[in-house]
């Protein structure tokens, strides 16, 4: 078990959001966001002038921080960068896709939630023939 | 594979047959062990796909209502409430704790949201809309709630999901790989004791042979030792038997043609003398 990463117990830790203003706006009113001494922002409001570079720079940097625990990410958002999240594989910090307000939630695009449903119906096909 | 690959390279011996007896029943221990820890994985493997299915659905209708309620929200307190509440980010007090859970040995983390300190955001919309803004961050906080538990689930299912094919591999490659090969090298090792043990009842057997030859013959011999012995002390006791008498005839013959021989020589010894003494005596 020498290569599992091992899961750190901290007393706390942040959430981070990557999504649209009004999403992010919701989420720092109850009061997940945080600024530390250099201005540095645990949330990043993508909207249309916001880059895929900027997107991928922050995803990076929120799976790279050793303080967030759960990076929520609009669908729509990580659409954009499908590759980085589809190869990224630790356990923590989680990443988790939202529905936005003006993008309907598509499960098929989930990069956990495919998985789940095929596992989940192969598995319920195998119970029903059992 | 080939056979030879099949068992591990050991010195057939009773000591090395002990050592692979005690390995395979540590491996079938093991393979037992391995077996119920992914029995147990797998349950509860099935029994976050569950919750993670349900808590994704619950998850759409929960941020649909709070964007809702953002909405209302801001047509209350006009458009700039969201410029207010983005200047007034500090420090969060909405963090979520994160610890382990054991399941057969696999740390699962589970988190836990919690909040600390004073919520600052009290005075936003003072002016109008305060009680819509209040409804938005209450909705904002049990999204959270949903999309805390859905993430911690999510996580376990990742790691659940290593554990369980890193389990799996181990089952399969004991049972189909480490047990047989040890099954092949034990069977190995008693083919060749066996061998052994054959080639050694086989010499056993070969020296038993010789050895009851050789008793036979000691008897035979002993028994005409005793027969003779028996016949001599019978001649000696009669005087002479017929058959001791014929014996002594015998060896009598044999003295008797050495006898005569021996005097032949000496009789031409006995010539040759004579004839010298005569040559000197003519001279």
């Amino acid at each position: 078990m020498a290569n599992r990463p091992q899961i750190p117990t901290k007393s706390s830790a942040l959430i981070a959001v990557i999504a649209d203003e009004d999403t992010v706006t919701g989420f720092l009113l109850a009061g997940v966001g945080n600024v530390d001494l250099r201005r540095k922002t645990n949330y990043l409001i993508v909207d249309s002038k916001t880059t895929v570079k900027a997107i991928e720079d922050a995803f990076k940097e929120f799976t790279a921080r050793e303080d967030i625990a759960i990076v929520l990410i609009s669908q729509y958002v990580a659409n954009m960068i499908r590759f980085l999240v589809d190869s990224y594989n630790k356990p923590i910090p989680a990443i988790l896709e939202i529905p936005s307000k003006d993008h309907p939630y598509d499960p098929a695009h989930d990069s956990v939630l495919s998985r789940v449903k095929y596992l989940f119906s192969a598995e319920s096909v195998a119970s029903d023939r059992r | 594979m080939s056979g030879q690959s099949q068992r591990l390279n050991v010195v057939p011996t009773v000591t090395m047959l002990g050592v692979m007896k005690a390995r395979l029943v540590g491996a079938t221990r093991g393979h037992a062990l391995l077996k119920k820890k992914s029995d147990a994985l797998t349950v509860q493997f099935r029994q976050i796909l569950k919750k993670i299915v349900s808590a994704k659905e619950s998850m759409g209708d929960i941020m649909k209502t709070s964007s809702f309620a953002l909405t209302e929200a801001k047509y209350v307190a006009g458009e700039n409430i969201k410029h207010i509440v983005l200047e007034n980010v500090q420090t969060a007090n909405l963090k979520v704790r994160s610890r382990q859970e054991n399941v057969a040995g696999v740390k699962l983390p589970k988190f836990d949201y919690f909040t600390e300190g004073e919520t600052r955001n009290d005075l936003t919309g003072l002016a109008r809309g305060g009680q819509q803004v209040q409804h938005c961050r209450a909705a904002y906080v049990k999204a959270i709630e949903v999309l805390v538990e859905l993430a911690s689930l999510q996580t376990s299912f990742l790691t659940l999901d290593e554990a369980i094919k890193t389990t799996n591999r181990r089952v399969n490659a004991l049972e189909n790989v480490v047990k047989p090969r040890l099954e092949n090298t034990i069977s190995y090792i008693k083919g060749e004791l066996d061998e052994l043990e054959r080639e050694d009842f086989f010499r056993l057997k070969k020296i038993q042979g010789y050895k009851k030859k050789e008793i036979e013959r000691q008897v035979a011999a002993a028994k005409r030792f005793a027969e003779e012995n028996f016949a001599e002390n019978i001649s000696l006791q009669r005087g002479i038997s017929v058959h001791s008498a014929r014996n002594l005839l015998t060896t009598s013959v044999e003295k008797d043609e050495d006898i005569i021989f021996s005097h032949l020589v000496f009789f031409v010894c006995l010539f040759f003398f004579f004839l010298g003494v005569a040559l000197v005596s003519l001279d």
